[in-house]
């Protein structure tokens, strides 16, 4: 145990503090809008503190991957608050996806602009009667000359709206075995024959969309990996977004906002955070907070070691969003009969945020992997129990 | 930056887990329960022998010069076996207090027999940390002590008296001078008692104001210990999943079951990296060490509570059994919870650290 960052690194974070310092008047103001973003993405590519360990030959920075240094950029821009270059499924997802299994043709097409932003995706892959088993799913595409027809729904598909292109995994081997008969496929949405509607949820947003395909044509050239090896493709997709979910730092900051909205607040004269139910809780849940925080260290020094994150790894997603459902929790039960106010209105606290949050938080328990299909992959990967079998 | 274990501290940990199977198997652990013995002496002899008792202890003493992460590995594994051992008193907090509030004369004359195992220390701390209750707790004047205090850790046949007055100064007095009265508790892998003074002469450890680092030491032993109680118990739930056999297939293939265990797992995964840091921040960020203390022990105690009756759940029957011995380490968490101070206590206590409560 040596938590020094050691004098490279400590270089490295006042490069980018520095940097953070001299360029504060060119954050994105919430007004700036699109343009605004894509030009604070332009400019943190170019100083390497977004796209970072993309080639340079695709529009990234080009620097060796190195987990630390990531880690660094993101502790900084956090503590600075500034905003964080552009996420979404094309960066976060596809773009590695196309790394690692795309042709040339494709990585020089898209991994450019999706990194500028100028092109954004969304991600077809759950449907109506295939969820935590994916692997079912029935959206066709049948070959017809050059291209591929594609009929069915996918569902689920956060962004759909914005989206210029999708990522979607059909089936073209309806005979194989469920797994061995999907493909891959990159197509725009503008495509005829694609019809998006918003999936209204229970936080009274529509945070997600129903996409249908009626005889969509898309060329058989925008296949990524090969003819139903859509499976392999797409695990190694989830692989990048299983990271995303739990992530301690956002846990902490999320952690910070309680205890700050429990010291304003007071009920009868007396400060939220004085009283001793409501303090026992979150006395508990900042425990878990430094549990979650310290084993992410634990797993960010396997990974820069080259090992396997194990248990410590694979946990993160269950306990993380189930952590930020309770720390919202907290905050409703902390205010009261005010922590049902929503939406508008003078006395709204934060927005409605913790509210939202709580509702969200619960769509992302089960979202990317249920807690019950995280709880099979703890048992089955992490302590080596059985498969659910057949009697024997 | 590297938050990971030393391969030093790895091999120390796996030797001593290897030791202590073999020196303190549950039939020793069963033996020990049922007999008056104070001390195990055939298992510390064997934790002797590897310097466990002097791991904390500085070179010049004839010990090791250890930090408290590595005791609190050895804790862990000795939690693991549910070994009986006076290691908290004799290993963990006399030779603290003696290295941080005694005088030179006190050190040399205490700290070479405690690290060599000539001699056994107990710790009497109860009401300065956790608050009195049954008992006053204890008054010093004149040098003399006066009082009862209740739950001291590993008084029984202790050479050395390592004692906290109801002012929390320290007070260091031979165990001769003390009238120490066996508690019967849920826990019969470790002895605990009730200590009684009257007018009896004691020396001061006056040179610092230690009781807070005793306090958040013991908080980080215990974690561990605990930690290492529940790491067995997870074990031994997922290998009886794997191994029983019910409708014609292992009981861990039934998702009720494997479910448990992955939400045991989950829980006491993350724990593991919390009593690190405690520990680490003992010696290394002192500024943090009594919170991180705190919540490791409060924490801890939560998670090995629901790991230790999940885990008995999960072997059915048998685990509600004597036969099977399962309930060594559910009662050793039990009482692990409670000592020093119960969560509720610990997180007030986390609270007032951060000057979040009134």
């Amino acid at each position: 145990m040596d938590l020094a960052l050691g004098p490279t690194y400590e270089a490295f974070r006042d490069e980018v503090r520095g940097f953070l310092v001299a360029n504060r008047d060119r954050f994105p103001s919430p007004g700036a809008g699109r343009a605004g973003a894509l030009a604070w993405q332009a400019l943190l590519i170019e100083h390497g503190y977004a796209a970072r360990t993309i080639p340079q030959a695709y529009g990234g920075f080009g620097a060796e991957p190195d987990i630390l240094k990531s880690r660094i950029i993101a502790e900084a821009f956090v503590a600075a608050g500034a905003p964080t270059g552009l996420g979404g499924q094309g960066i976060s997802m596809l773009v590695p996806t196309l790394l690692e299994l795309g042709t040339e043709e494709q990585k020089r097409s898209w991994i450019s602009p999706t990194l500028r932003g100028e092109v954004v995706w969304c991600q077809g892959y759950s449907e109506p009667g295939s969820g935590s088993d994916l692997a079912s799913l029935s959206t066709r595409a049948t070959e017809d000359g050059d291209d591929f027809v594609i009929n069915g729904q996918k569902i689920w598909t956060s962004t759909a709206a914005q989206a210029d292109m999708i990522f979607c995994l059909v089936r073209t081997e309806p005979e194989a075995e469920k797994h061995a008969g999907i493909s891959y496929l990159i197509f725009s949405m503008k495509t005829p024959g694609i019809e998006v509607r918003p999936l209204r949820t229970m936080t009274g947003g529509a945070e997600f969309n129903e996409v249908f395909f009626t005889d969509v044509r898309v060329p058989k050239s925008q296949i990524v990996g090969k003819r139903g090896e859509g499976w392999r493709v797409a695990n190694t997709t989830l692989r990048h977004e299983r990271g995303m979910l739990g992530d301690p730092n956002a846990i902490e900051a999320r952690f910070a906002e309680l205890v700050a909205l429990m010291e304003k607040e007071h009920t009868a004269g007396v400060r939220l955070i004085d009283d001793p139910v409501l303090g026992d809780r979150l006395m508990a849940l900042q425990a878990r907070v430094l549990a979650m925080k310290f084993n992410g260290l634990r797993v960010l020094t396997g990974q820069i070691g080259g090992e396997a994150p194990g248990l410590a790894g694979l946990v993160v997603k269950l306990q993380g969003c189930e952590l930020n459902h309770q720390i919202a929790a907290l905050a409703i039960d902390a205010l009261g009969e005010a922590g049902v106010l929503y939406e508008t209105g003078e006395h709204l606290r934060a927005g409605g945020a913790w509210q939202w949050r709580y509702m969200f938080d619960l769509g992302l328990i089960i979202g990317g992997g249920t807690a019950q299909i995280q709880k099979n992959i703890i048992a089955e990967r992490g302590l080596g129990l059985p498969r659910e079998g057949k009697a024997a | 930056m590297d938050f990971a274990l030393s391969p030093d501290q790895r091999l120390m940990q796996d030797s001593l887990t290897g030791v202590l199977a073999r020196a303190a198997p549950l039939a020793r652990v069963r033996s020990f329960a049922g007999s008056g013995e104070p001390v195990a002496g055939d298992v510390w002899a064997e934790l002797t022998a590897l310097g466990v008792p002097g791991m904390l202890i500085a070179e010049e003493h004839g010990g090791l010069g250890l930090k408290l992460l590595d005791m609190a590995l050895a804790a862990e594994a000795i939690g693991s076996c549910v070994a009986p051992s006076p290691f908290l008193g004799s290993a963990v907090l006399a030779p603290l207090a003696l290295a941080l509030a005694g005088s030179p004369a006190q050190q040399a004359a205490w700290l070479p027999k405690l690290a060599a195992g000539e001699i056994t220390a107990g710790a009497v701390l109860h009401e300065a940390v956790a608050g009195a209750r049954d008992a006053p707790g204890v008054e010093a004047s004149d040098g003399k002590l006066t009082g009862a205090s209740m739950f001291a850790v590993d008084t029984p046949g202790a050479d050395l008296l390592v004692v906290a007055d109801r002012a929390g100064r320290l007070w260091l007095i031979e165990g001769s001078a003390a009238d120490i009265v066996l508690l019967p508790t849920i826990d019969a892998t470790r002895r605990f008692a009730e200590v009684r003074f009257d007018h009896a002469a004691a020396e001061p450890l006056a040179g610092a104001d230690a009781l807070p680092a005793l306090r958040d030491a013991a908080f980080v032993i215990l974690a561990a210990d605990m930690l290492g109680a529940a790491q067995a118990m997870l074990d031994k739930a997922v290998a009886y999943a794997k191994e029983r056999r019910q409708f014609g297939r292992p009981i861990g293939s039934f998702q009720a079951v494997k479910h448990l265990c992955a939400e045991m797992a989950a829980e006491l995964e993350p724990c593991r990296a919390l009593v690190w840091y405690a520990a680490y921040a003992f010696d290394h960020a002192p500024a943090e060490a009594p919170l991180v203390a705190a919540h490791a022990k409060a924490h801890l105690s939560e998670v090995s509570r629901f790991v230790a009756r999940t885990a008995t759940e999960v072997h059915g029957g048998m685990g509600f059994t004597d036969l099977l011995g399962l309930h060594f380490w559910f009662k050793r968490v039990g009482l692990d919870r409670q000592l020093l101070g119960g969560p509720e206590n610990v997180r007030s206590h986390a609270a007032r650290l951060q000057g979040l409560a009134a």
